[in-house]
């Protein structure tokens, strides 16, 4: 190797160095201590224990709060919000690319919500969600229905959560958007000469043309859903009745309330596993569905 | 013959423009109606932070409070301790801009122009970082901390970030390196024959040409740093250090009584990050669109 090539080289390594370092400190030797304490009993005031694999084995067999968190609430708020996400992100961004006058306004105001702190969001949305006094129940009040308790009622309080998701749809919103303006007009004239309608229009062109945006969107907003931790914190804590006690709460609870942190690890490399398989299917299944440009199949 | 099918044609395009129009007017009024539901909250915070107890309680709900009552602001914001949560999360958000700003760009200067050995499987790898669900480090991070002995302080908060670890440190490198590429090579070979340095190179050729990416970043940096809340709530425990997200946390207890403080506090935390996202919009929206990777 040349003077100058070993120069470079050395100048490589010296320039990514930061990341290597927090990269073998901060990921990969944590994700290793996270996978060797969750084979151990560890209270933080005494060393780990090696007890095998018995925190799987109690989640799986002796702890009712782990399935009752990852299914009835985590999973259930999933498969409810991840759709409703999708659609309603669709929805908003194919109305504002009808070449609308003001549609910069409209961007602006989809999106404001988007950057409200959590904790801010949280206690506005307590409020919004009051039985008596809140905005929710008194435009519910006008079409003559008597809302529920929500956040007091178990319920309800999960599908607060999952229509108060809608309120954040900003940045899907805006990767449709960005994938609909880069549509041609072309194709639509000529599906138009061809006699197409607007459905045939919409599933024929539209969506094979974004599908590699919603593919995205699909894979974030279900790792997102089965980290919800904040809102749930603030909001509920868990209740009532563990009605919103999701996935990271229960690890959360564990680790720095019960200070339970080998059994904790465990539930993190249980999530771990969970998110990935999910990804790695919907990455195989997305080649029957997702279409890419330049392409044939 | 001939005109007739032309005035059919006329026709035809006639309904089809006016169905367009028709379309649009639909369209408009949709997108009116959704916005209007999407905005309401923020009036009625503002309203609601601006009224008195009773006022608050009153039905139908009053939108522009009279008389209007300012004494929420300083009560709510004196009961958070708010001066003092303001000054923690100013220093925690803007040292990690700093370690943010100044690591991801090193590291993706490294990685865009400098060719080493492995260069291709470490990037693969930062890419796969993105992926991993962040329960999964917290715990034994915690433990790295609470050796160092830096619970209760801001460290755990801002080192990492001079390490590409703090918060979505990958995807702000994976997002300058894809800028730094944009740049002709030649560029970097001219600097080179005239003897300056890689880090010349980097620090007087590279930055200076990418600043318009570097204030994204910056900007991106900023609005995660400030509305984080799980960082600050594991790492600080004692009022003195409580970052703005902690603080108004503070204030949830008193979501029977205390509605008109909640609200002062929530319109005064939402502020900075409002006022930056209109400020910087372009940039803002242009990179959530050019990597998605935010949700």
């Amino acid at each position: 190797m040349s003077k100058l090539a070993r120069r470079e080289e050395i100048s490589g390594y010296l320039f990514i160095s930061p990341w290597l370092i927090g990269f073998f400190i901060f990921t990969a030797g944590a994700v290793v201590v996270s996978l060797g304490l969750s084979f151990t009993k560890y209270e933080i005031v005494s060393p780990p224990i090696y007890i095998g694999a018995k925190n799987y084995i109690k989640a799986f067999t002796n702890d009712p709060l782990f399935w009752h968190s990852l299914l009835k609430v985590t999973l259930t708020y999933a498969v409810f919000s991840v759709p409703l996400q999708l659609v309603t992100g669709l929805v908003v961004a194919l109305l504002m690319n009808q070449k609308l006058p003001g549609i910069g306004i409209f961007r602006t105001l989809y999106y404001l919500p988007s950057v409200v702190p959590m904790v801010a969001m949280a206690m506005l949305w307590i409020l919004m969600l009051d039985p008596q006094y809140g905005l929710i129940n008194y435009f519910l009040s006008f079409i003559g229905i008597k809302g529920p308790a929500w956040l007091y009622d178990t319920k309800w309080a999960l599908s607060a959560f999952i229509i108060m998701r809608v309120w954040i749809v900003g940045s899907s919103m805006l990767m449709y958007l960005a994938g609909l303006q880069g549509i041609p007009t072309s194709f639509y004239e000529a599906a138009d000469i061809d006699g197409a309608n607007i459905w045939q229009k919409f599933w024929n062109i539209t969506i094979p043309i974004i599908s590699p945006i919603i593919l995205l969107t699909l894979i974030m907003s279900i790792i997102a859903s089965f980290q919800v931790f904040t809102l749930s914190y603030v909001m509920t804590e868990g209740g009532p009745g563990n009605a919103t006690l999701f996935y990271v709460l229960l690890l959360y609870q564990n680790a720095f309330i019960n200070f339970k942190m080998g059994y904790a690890s465990a539930l993190a490399w249980i999530l771990f596993i969970i998110i990935l398989g999910l990804t790695i299917l919907i990455l195989k299944s997305s080649a029957s569905w997702v279409h890419y440009e330049g392409k044939t199949r | 013959m001939r005109t007739r099918e032309k005035s059919l044609t006329l026709s035809w395009l006639a309904t089809k423009g006016s169905r367009r129009i028709t379309w649009k007017i639909i369209a408009f009024t949709l997108l009116t109606a959704g916005g209007v539901l999407f905005i309401v909250p923020f009036i009625w915070m503002v309203s609601a932070s601006l009224k008195t107890r009773p006022q608050i309680f009153q039905f139908p709900v009053q939108w522009i409070p009279n008389p209007i009552d300012w004494t929420n602001y300083p009560e709510g914001l004196a009961f958070m301790g708010f001066l003092n949560c303001f000054r923690n999360s100013c220093i925690v958000t803007f040292g990690s801009v700093a370690g943010q700003l100044l690591s991801s760009a090193m590291v993706a200067y490294g990685f865009a122009r400098l060719r080493f050995r492995g260069r291709g499987i470490l990037f693969v790898i930062l890419l796969a970082t993105m992926m991993l669900p962040y329960p999964v480090t917290m715990i034994p991070k915690f433990m790295i901390f609470r050796s160092l002995g830096w619970i209760d302080t801001f460290a755990p908060l801002i080192v990492p970030t001079f390490f590409g670890a703090g918060l979505s440190g990958a995807f702000y490198i994976f997002l300058l390196r894809q800028f730094f590429m944009t740049i002709p090579l030649e560029l970097d070979d001219a600097a080179k024959i005239d003897g300056c340095s890689y880090w010349g190179i980097f620090w007087r050729i590279i930055l200076p040409q990418t600043r318009a990416a570097l204030g994204a970043i910056a900007i991106f940096s900023f609005m995660w740093n400030w509305m984080d809340f799980l960082g600050p709530l594991i790492y600080l425990n004692s009022l003195d250090n409580f970052t703005i997200s902690l603080g108004l946390n503070q204030l949830v207890g008193y979501r029977y009584t205390q509605w008109g403080w909640m609200m002062a506090a929530s319109v005064v935390a939402i502020t900075p990050p409002v006022i930056l996202f209109f400020v910087s919009q372009k940039y803002f929206i242009r990179g959530i669109v050019v990597t998605g990777v935010k949700g």
